[in-house]
């Protein structure tokens, strides 16, 4: 629900292109250059790296050779060229751990916001959509969910659960979809009151239809913008919960988890704390920009989010 | 004001009862603590024995039921770990927590109020991109690998702080401004937009008019008004630190509530776990409460209304 068609926003943004008077070839590539390049540009090499890139890696990412241990990145004394971001403790190629750490987080990331927003986009037409006593309890159980702090939640399910890649998805998932829900929720209740809606059931639409035809078109763009905002905290809420070791477990990788794999030689090695946290930083930044980009464009009066 | 004050109470313990549920649930689902208190050699019969100690051969109802008119009574069990009383294991470390939040929040606070206001009135300068670059930077980092890059700059590099530890004021720098990190973006955004809209408020063009100092229209009339959402929001920052803390206690070795529920969690320390979630959300709805209320004593605007 939360991945829409990619021609969407082309789409959107080429009308807008055209209302100004710009239609045609020459709109087409005025709207080319007010993309957001840099912020693709950093999720394109990250997606490329998620698909293609666990195939070739340089070294097999889980490959130990202790001869060639805490080796700095090759621009450094003592760095070899077949090494250009260095060595961890275990000699393990850092480029390609971070290229494989990348599917790690797209995985996650991907699976975490689709069923979020599925559950929550669920819950929240229905408590606005009914109303009553269905609001209410779908409401107070937002609120119960907000009243445990999120990482202290996690901390907890994490713990109970056997850790692994599932788990953090349900931790993720759990804390998340009270976002959409309440979001979701408000635009519903907007919408309810206008001609179309009470046209459609006049029609004979039941509350399905109606709420499957009539509100989910309309509130797709709150959707997409709110879901790519997000994904730089699920990557950052993925990699806090790898790194305390209640996340993604060896032999799997993941930026999170090679950061806490290096934090007893962060003072002989900067390079291994300091480089899988440039990959989330960098990631996190691509998709926030890209997200307000994506809501200045489709989603003008949710300045908020 | 009575009314809305006395639903918002009950709505606070509702909140709390289901956090409880929440957290009582989740403990049950991990498994059979009895194969890890005894040793691995235990007999069946052992097993059953000690599940009848501890109370799990009832149905789940009453277990919860149990748990929570224990928990009322401040009662958690005793540490497995430790052999002594579960909050008190966690009551002793709360005052480490709330005096690294409060200086936490004390930091993004100041900060965000400076660079806020500066922002605002210096809007579109070559500080307030500095300020908007600032902003992207912070929410994209997390908040651990920002307490780890400043051990490894201040601590390791510069041998400037202590990195670990909880002592004098030195051992709060690092872990307070890495726990206040993450707010401040949030924040001064908040002051900066706050600020622009009273900025533009015609009792400002008056002032500005009647020739009032510039530094006392902004930092004395304009800011009174500007900080009002961040005053009010103060709670759900000071919640969040909370939460925070469990990570950034971990990192700094600090002697909190938030490290030691994480190494209780390692050591399968289930009455420890549950003490300090359940006290930690208890603080939340608390703050969050405080916010509803704090709106309408600083606003009367919105006391009135209702």
């Amino acid at each position: 629900m939360s991945v829409a068609p990619p021609s969407q926003s082309a789409a959107a943004a080429q009308t807008l292109a055209r209302r100004r008077g710009k239609a045609g070839l020459k709109g087409f590539a005025s709207w080319l250059l007010r993309l957001p390049w840099f912020p693709l540009l950093i999720l394109l090499v990250v997606f490329f790296c998620a698909t293609v890139g666990p195939y070739v890696t340089p070294h097999d990412p889980g490959a130990l050779n202790l001869s060639m241990a805490l080796k700095p990145p090759s621009w450094q004394i003592g760095g070899t060229a077949a090494y250009p971001l260095g060595t961890d403790n275990m000699g393990r190629d850092i480029l390609s751990r971070m290229i494989l750490g990348a599917k790690i987080s797209v995985i996650v990331a991907f699976w975490a916001i689709l069923f979020s927003g599925a559950i929550g986009t669920l819950m929240g037409m229905f408590s606005g959509y009914f109303g009553g006593k269905i609001d209410m309890i779908i409401m107070r159980l937002v609120d119960i969910q907000m009243s445990v702090p999120a990482l202290a939640l996690a901390l907890i399910l994490s713990a109970s659960l056997k850790p692994g890649m599932t788990t953090v998805i349900v931790v993720i998932v759990v804390t998340y979809w009270t976002w959409y829900a309440r979001i979701v929720r408000g635009e519903v209740l907007s919408l309810k009151e206008r001609d179309f809606i009470a046209l459609a059931r006049i029609a004979g639409c039941n509350a399905f239809m109606i709420l499957l035809k009539h509100f989910l078109p309309n509130i797709l763009n709150t959707l997409l913008v709110l879901a790519t905002l997000q994904l730089g905290s699920v990557i950052i809420y993925e990699a806090s919960l790898s790194f305390l070791g209640l996340g993604i477990q060896p032999p799997d990788v993941s930026w999170g988890l090679m950061l806490s794999d290096a934090r007893p030689y962060i003072s002989v090695a900067w390079w291994v704390i300091t480089l899988p946290g440039l990959a989330i930083v960098l990631t996190c930044l691509g998709s926030n920009l890209f997200g307000d980009w994506l809501r200045d464009t489709l989603d003008p009066k949710r300045r908020q989010l | 004001m009575l009314k809305y004050l006395l639903s918002r109470l009950l709505q606070g313990v509702v909140c709390i009862i289901g956090a409880s549920v929440i957290i009582f649930v989740a403990s049950r689902v991990s498994g059979d603590v009895t194969l890890l208190l005894l040793p691995p050699d235990a007999t069946p019969e052992q097993q059953r024995i000690m599940r009848h100690e501890l109370g799990l051969d009832k149905p789940y109802v009453v277990q919860y039921l149990l748990f929570a008119g224990r928990a009322v009574r401040g009662d958690f069990g005793k540490s497995y770990r430790w052999q002594t009383s579960a909050l008190k294991l966690v009551l002793d470390r709360f005052p480490a927590t709330i005096q690294l939040a409060v200086c936490a929040l004390v930091f993004s606070v100041v900060v965000a109020l400076f660079f806020g206001v500066l922002s605002a009135v210096y809007q579109g300068s070559w500080f307030d991109s500095f300020g908007k670059v600032f902003a992207l930077l912070g929410q994209a980092m997390p908040g651990f690998w920002v307490g780890l890059m400043f051990i490894l700059f201040f601590a390791v590099k510069l041998g400037l702080l202590p990195a670990f530890g909880r002592g004098g004021l030195k051992h709060l720098i690092l872990p307070a401004v890495t726990l206040g990190w993450y707010s401040v973006a949030a924040q001064t955004r908040m002051v900066r937009s706050a600020m622009l809209d009273v900025l533009d408020s015609d009792y400002i063009q008056t002032a500005r008019g009647v020739g009032v100092p510039r530094w006392i229209l902004i930092w004395k009339y304009a800011l009174r008004n500007a900080a009002i959402p961040l005053v009010t929001m103060l709670g759900v920052y000071f919640a969040a630190m909370l939460g925070g803390s469990f990570i950034i206690e971990t990192i700094f070795a600090w002697p909190g509530v938030g490290r030691t529920v994480v190494e209780a969690i390692f050591a399968r320390d289930y009455p420890v776990v549950q003490a300090g979630v359940l006290f930690t959300s208890i603080f939340f709805v608390l703050s969050n409460l405080l916010v509803d209320l704090a709106y309408g004593f600083i606003d009367p605007r919105i006391r009135y209304v209702r």
